[in-house]
């Protein structure tokens, strides 16, 4: 290949923004201090910087700096969230957990290791577009109900949940509130003095910051208490212990500092060139947006091509970075799991693709996308005897098939 | 995940595309797979009164290495008697496109779906020795 595909895939991860990079990098020569260090100007110079950043990130989700923790990254966010609210408040409020089946595996997999320790956990099923429906919600809480944890923006579909609602709901029962904002931040306003979310999980890769590193807010008012993961010399109030990695987080408050002042323009330059996407891709047969597009962010377009299988259609548009719902790539031939939770049937969750527009796409390269992917979906639809079945007026539901 | 030179051959250009008539008399037709399980293959096979397979056509909804095994065997199957393609072995076609473990499922399809084909043709000719593979679907 002589040319780098065209990147289509910012909801996985984004380039560091150059500002960024540039601002991080005297953090790694010159001004390398350990921002522990209280006896020199290396760690007083550091330290500045630190609670710089903190500042930084705490505006751009209306918060408190000392309510910010730096942490490694959106998993560990959702880990020390997650664990160490239900390990504080198990004794005094109860050992169950509520979580929609359409979250991120870092929270599913936490509450399995929870459901391990002797938590109970009901995993909620979404409606159909994607979004939590809040009275199933409300009867899923118990007397011994002790955490509930969404997403506020689906990493796969892009959907947004009603937050605020669910936050009011959880305050009103008295359950803590856990959202995981790793998709969010950046993309959509996020006011947490209004806002009754009790723990909120950042990252900085995902709004071009560097990789590596992420922060969790911990309301103070009223204040959340958490058992530690990780232990050490008492850093982030005894939260997190661990060297703060300056750079990094000079990083990751520059880049929600950019966040901040270009939201608005951005948003709206990116969500043209996602309309005009869909409006190219739907104007072939037998194509499906996944998930709600008005409460969307404008970043994410998921879109089922009938009867092509995703892996198939990803080798078709090499020229692309894109990813596939299917995880037929993956060792396990399941499709996803998140579209299977929106009641998606197997042929639409297998032929899947996420497409998510960022800071540097360009309206070429959806324009190029468009007749890339309509060329490969062309082809592999004369390749499929599934097409041709419907063609010919063959319902598939009626046919037998045998499962292997 | 990486392919494998052959597999990236035979999804760009596939061999033998399309199909015959499914009730012509010299045609049989093995489908095999299921959408649920992500790949569904169709082989066809024409063959010809001495008991050879004179064409094959194939369709296959699936990935690229579902779709190259396919190919490859509508290609392999080709001026064989019909006791012959049955002792084609998903391990050889795993072997000429150099499946990874993960998709080894795929040749063992293939050559289900020769099984399935074989098994049609007889059936039409009445032929006692029919031996259908557990994984052909049943038209309603």
């Amino acid at each position: 290949m002589t040319t780098q595909p065209i990147y289509l895939d910012y909801a996985a991860t984004t380039p560091v923004d150059p500002r960024v990079a540039a601002k991080m990098i005297p953090y790694l020569t010159e001004l390398f201090g350990n921002p522990a260090s209280r006896s020199h100007a290396y760690g007083w110079v550091a330290e500045e910087a630190v609670e710089l950043a903190r500042e930084q990130v705490a505006t751009l989700i209306g918060a408190d700096p000392k309510e910010i923790v730096w942490t490694s990254g959106a998993t560990e966010s959702n880990n020390l969230a997650i664990k160490g609210a239900a390990r504080f408040y198990a004794a005094s409020r109860g050992k169950h957990l509520i979580t929609p089946k359409t979250e991120h595996k870092s929270v599913l997999d936490t509450c399995r290791e929870l459901e391990r320790e002797g938590f109970t956990v009901t995993y909620l099923d979404v409606e159909p577009n994607g979004l939590i429906d809040l009275e199933k919600l409300a009867a899923a809480i118990r007397p011994d109900t002790v955490l509930v944890s969404t997403m506020y923006v689906n990493n796969e579909i892009g959907v947004i949940q009603d937050v605020a609602a669910i936050g009011a709901l959880c305050r009103e029962k008295g359950v803590i509130y856990h959202v995981d904002a790793a998709q969010a931040a950046g993309k959509v306003e996020i006011d947490l003095a209004k806002t009754p979310i009790d723990l909120l999980s950042l990252s900085a890769h995902k709004s071009y910051g560097p990789k590596g590193i992420g922060a969790l807010y911990v309301r103070r008012k009223p204040r959340v208490r958490l058992e530690a993961l990780i232990h050490g010399g008492g850093h982030e109030r005894g939260l997190r212990s661990g060297t703060l990695p300056t750079h990094q987080i000079v990083g990751m408050g520059e880049a929600y500092a950019i966040a901040r002042s270009s939201m608005a323009a951005e948003n709206e330059r990116i969500r043209w060139l996602r309309d005009r996407l869909w409006t190219g891709l739907s104007t072939m047969e037998e194509v499906y947006l996944n998930g709600d597009l008005d409460a969307r962010v404008p970043h994410n377009l998921n879109v089922s091509f009938n009867y092509v299988e995703g892996e198939s259609l990803l080798m078709g548009i090499k020229q692309l970075a894109v990813s596939s719902g299917s995880a037929c790539t993956s060792a396990s031939l399941e499709p996803s799991y998140v579209l299977r939770a929106l009641g998606r049937n197997d042929e639409l969750a297998h032929s899947s693709i996420r497409f998510s527009i960022g800071r540097f796409t360009t309206e070429a390269e959806v324009d190029t996308t468009i007749a890339l992917v309509t060329d490969a979906v062309a082809k592999l639809r004369e390749l499929s005897p599934l097409w041709e079945m419907v063609r010919e007026g063959i319902d598939l539901e009626s046919i037998q098939w045998a499962a292997h | 995940m990486a392919y494998s030179e052959k597999v990236i051959e035979h999804y760009e250009n596939p061999r033998n595309v399309g199909a015959f008539g499914k009730d012509d008399e010299d045609v049989g037709t093995g489908m095999v797979g299921a959408p649920a399980c992500g790949d569904v293959m169709r082989l066809q096979i024409k063959v010809s009164a001495e008991g050879v397979i004179e064409d094959a056509k194939f369709k296959t909804y699936g990935c690229g290495s579902a779709i190259a095994s396919s190919s490859l065997v509508t290609e392999w199957v080709k001026g064989k008697t019909l006791s012959q393609a049955l002792e084609i072995k998903n391990t050889e076609i795993a072997e000429e496109l150099a499946l990874p473990p993960v998709k080894i499922h795929c040749s063992i399809l293939a050559e289900d779906a020769i099984k399935a084909a074989v098994a049609d043709y007889r059936s039409k000719h009445g032929s006692t020795e029919t031996e259908t593979p557990i994984c052909t679907p049943v038209a309603p």
